[in-house]
């Protein structure tokens, strides 16, 4: 069951969204629309990221259900990336930024000073926009996540652990007979399905994905748009994309950002089909973008 | 003419003709630069080159060519009794005439066969560079006009200016190459000149290194053996001790600089290692032969050690200290270099710093880490203030670091400091320590340099 909760109170009027062709903020117009979930694994509340002085995400509040595949749109710049780094705290490695608000899961704030990023990061993996294989071996990149867990306790548990991960990626028959050969021999599309092995390996419940599919042929991206829908009967998935036609494909709801604000967010053929905020369906007819 | 003045004036000639070959050119296109096939200051250039560039190469010849020529002139002009005294003698008198011509001191008093020798030099000199002025110029002047009534529209005057100016780039690139050939030629030949009197299986296996020859038959103890084993292992000693001092710190500062500090530490750390490897090496010899190798000895005197005055100890610790600079900025360089998708990658899966610098940064960099240590132990291998000062001159063989040795560039030095005979194998023998440590420091580096670059191309 899904509560729509648009605490917006000024919808913007369409005028005021686009001034002498710059876009004008709209952090004041744009409410914070929420669609809190019974079944949310991960829960954001009043998300403010700062850059230094740079306000980069405007009091977010969004929920990701579990077994859900959500996508993330926007033009660039508008913080997509930067939200989805605050799930896991990969924004931690970067000095000037500040996260503020409530990220929960499982009802523990992942932000609270308790908490451990370590296995934090376990139970959130992440894959990047450029496959990025260690310079290691194929067994070695899989290997490498349950070693420095210790999830492991011998070599026949690591042996398995590595060939599940790389048959869950629909990579095990491409790569079975030369797992001791360097991943970063693979082709691009290959490399970013042992980065989703990778990530996979540690047993996530969450796998965030920011653009995987960017660097990518059309080949290769049809593959891997194919392995998240399989992918989503174990795991919880935040795809960030600027394609659209691959949100349609792959997302059960979407998410639309703009200029850090969270504009709207609904099921996936609601916000295509029907967009509910002028600047949401100006980007997905193509206005801007 | 004196040649510096004529180089000024024929300077002055080409710039005359570059005005002279722009203005001609917008001349005959009639004052439209667009019909011209080059820029007009290309037409300046060519005739300026065309100017300039002949009366330099005549120049260049002759004056290479006028010394020899006047003096075969002058001693033919000698009486026969001076002329037929042997070469030896006879360098030295034409020296001395030389001298006179050019009012300097001369080694005896000169006689009138001398003094008449002198000034026939001194004319012969002066009809020279009249004649070298008039032939420059006039060269210079035929070439400049010959350029200047070249020119046309259709003249592709940028394509020849540009080819000259490949030339030079071309030349100035090949004088490195040049030069170093030049080195290793001249060392070479004097080295083949020690081979040929010490065998080459002595100096390469020789146990024992006392290059003092006996002059005379009655000195003692001085038979010269130039055995070059204790050389190297006294240099490799004190190259270990200091790549055992460098590497790890050097390694480890970079670490800290490029994965831990925050920008303000960095912003002063790193040019205080900057100004650590600015210092001269003379300076690190004195802080060694000075204050760390009293202190080794003391120290050693309280534990009951027998540690020399000069060790290979107090050398190799200064000179890792020089080296640190050296390793920790190509290290931070290599680390750097590291893509920033690595650490994401790791840091991803939740490891922390400390294992994603063990176990993706370290791994990912190390060819080029091992690639500048190369560099650096070559760098160690070179290094000579801080041996000559601290190291002592004895050539023991022995591996123990609190006892003197010496390394193949002290021995260069002392070999070559003071006067010299070039033909005994005393000094003949620094060339072939020269040799042999250009091969070694040569080898180093091209194995070093293979490393780094196959490490460039992984992350291509
Ligand atoms: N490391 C950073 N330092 C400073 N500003 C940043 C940094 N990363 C992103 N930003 C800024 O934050 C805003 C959002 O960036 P990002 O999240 O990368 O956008 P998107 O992924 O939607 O294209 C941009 O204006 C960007 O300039
Ligand atoms: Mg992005």
């Amino acid at each position: 069951m899904e509560i729509a909760m648009n605490t917006s109170e000024a919808v913007m009027s369409p005028e005021s969204t686009i001034e002498n062709g710059v876009l004008a903020p709209v952090r004041d117009a744009v409410g914070t629309p929420l669609l809190a979930r019974e079944d949310a694994r991960m829960t954001c509340r009043n998300v403010n990221v700062y850059y230094g002085e740079k306000h980069a995400i405007h009091d977010v509040s969004l929920d990701i259900g579990k077994n859900e595949v959500i996508a993330m749109i926007g033009p660039s710049g508008c913080g997509k990336s930067t939200f989805l780094r605050c799930l896991n705290r990969m924004n931690d490695t970067i000095d000037i930024c500040r996260v503020q608000g409530q990220i929960r899961i499982d009802d523990q704030d992942i932000y609270d000073k308790s908490v451990d990023v370590v296995p934090l990061r376990a139970q959130v993996g992440m894959v990047f926009q450029k496959p990025n294989p260690f310079p290691k071996s194929i067994y070695d990149n899989i290997a490498y996540g349950p070693r420095i867990h210790g999830l492991s306790n011998n070599r026949t548990d690591l042996d398995e652990i590595v060939q599940g991960s790389l048959q869950k990626a629909g990579l095990w028959e491409e790569v079975k007979d030369r797992l001791d050969q360097p991943g970063t021999g693979l082709s691009g599309g290959q490399q970013q399905r042992l980065c989703i092995a990778r990530a996979i390996a540690v047993s996530p419940e969450v796998i965030l994905m920011d653009e995987p599919c960017s660097a990518l042929d059309p080949i290769a991206t049809a593959r891997i748009e194919e392995l998240i829908d399989e992918l989503r009967s174990n795991f919880t998935i935040a795809i960030v994309t600027h394609s659209m036609q691959q949100a349609a494909r792959v997302s059960q709801r979407t998410a639309y950002f703009h200029l850090g604000d969270l504009v709207e967010v609904g099921p996936t053929e609601e916000i295509f089909t029907n967009p509910s905020h002028k600047l949401t369906e100006d980007y997905i007819t193509g206005r801007f973008g | 003419m004196q040649t510096s003045t004529l180089i000024i004036v024929l300077l002055l000639l080409s710039s005359a003709l570059y005005y002279l070959g722009r203005q001609r050119s917008l001349t005959v296109a009639n004052g439209e630069a667009r019909k011209l096939h080059s820029l007009p200051s290309y037409y300046g250039y060519y005739a300026a080159l065309w100017c300039l560039l002949p009366a330099l190469a005549i120049l260049a010849i002759w004056n290479g060519f006028e010394t020899k020529v006047i003096t075969t002139l002058v001693v033919n002009g000698l009486p026969d009794a001076v002329r037929n005294v042997g070469d030896a003698k006879l360098g030295l008198i034409v020296n001395d005439i030389r001298n006179l011509a050019t009012g300097g001191m001369t080694s005896v008093d000169p006689d009138p066969a001398m003094i008449a020798a002198a000034k026939h030099y001194a004319d012969l000199r002066g009809i020279s560079h009249a004649a070298l002025a008039v032939v420059a110029l006039v060269i210079a002047s035929i070439g400049g006009f010959f350029a200047w009534r070249h020119i046309a529209t259709g003249h592709r005057a940028r394509n020849k200016v540009e080819s000259i100016v490949k030339g030079f780039l071309l030349s100035s690139s090949t004088l490195a190459i040049f030069t170093t050939v030049g080195i290793v030629l001249s060392v070479l030949f004097e080295a083949v000149r020690f081979f040929n009197q010490i065998p080459i299986t002595d100096f390469l296996f020789g146990l024992q290194w006392s290059p003092q020859m006996a002059i005379r038959a009655d000195q003692v103890g001085s038979s010269g053996a130039f055995g070059v084993i204790p050389l190297f292992v006294g240099t490799m000693l004190i190259s270990l001790i200091a790549m055992v001092v460098a590497a790890p710190t050097g390694l480890m500062a970079a670490i800290y600089l490029s994965e831990y500090a925050n920008r303000k530490v960095r912003a002063v750390v790193k040019p205080m290692m900057e100004i650590l490897a600015g210092i001269p090496t003379v300076v690190y010899g004195f802080f060694a032969a000075l204050t760390v190798a009293p202190f080794l000895r003391d120290t050693g005197g309280i534990l009951g050690l027998d540690v020399s005055s000069e060790s290979a100890l107090a050398a190799g610790l200064v000179m890792g200290i020089m080296i640190i600079p050296f390793v920790s900025s190509l290290s931070d360089d290599v680390i750097n270099a590291v893509p920033q998708a690595m650490r994401d990658g790791a840091y991803g899966l939740g490891a922390t710093r400390s294992e994603t610098i063990r176990n993706v940064i370290i791994p990912a960099a190390l060819p080029g880490i091992v690639g500048g240590m190369l560099l650096a132990v070559s760098r160690a291998i070179g290094e000579t203030m801080i041996v000559v000062m601290a190291a002592g001159l004895s050539a023991n063989l022995t591996a123990n670091p609190l006892e003197a040795v010496t390394t193949v560039t002290v021995q260069i030095v002392t070999l070559l400091v003071g006067d010299q005979e070039f033909d005994s194998p005393k000094t003949l023998a620094a060339f072939a320590l020269g040799l042999s440590l250009f091969v070694t420091t040569l080898i180093l580096n091209v194995v070093a340099l293979h490393v780094v670059r196959k490490y460039r191309e992984q992350y291509e």
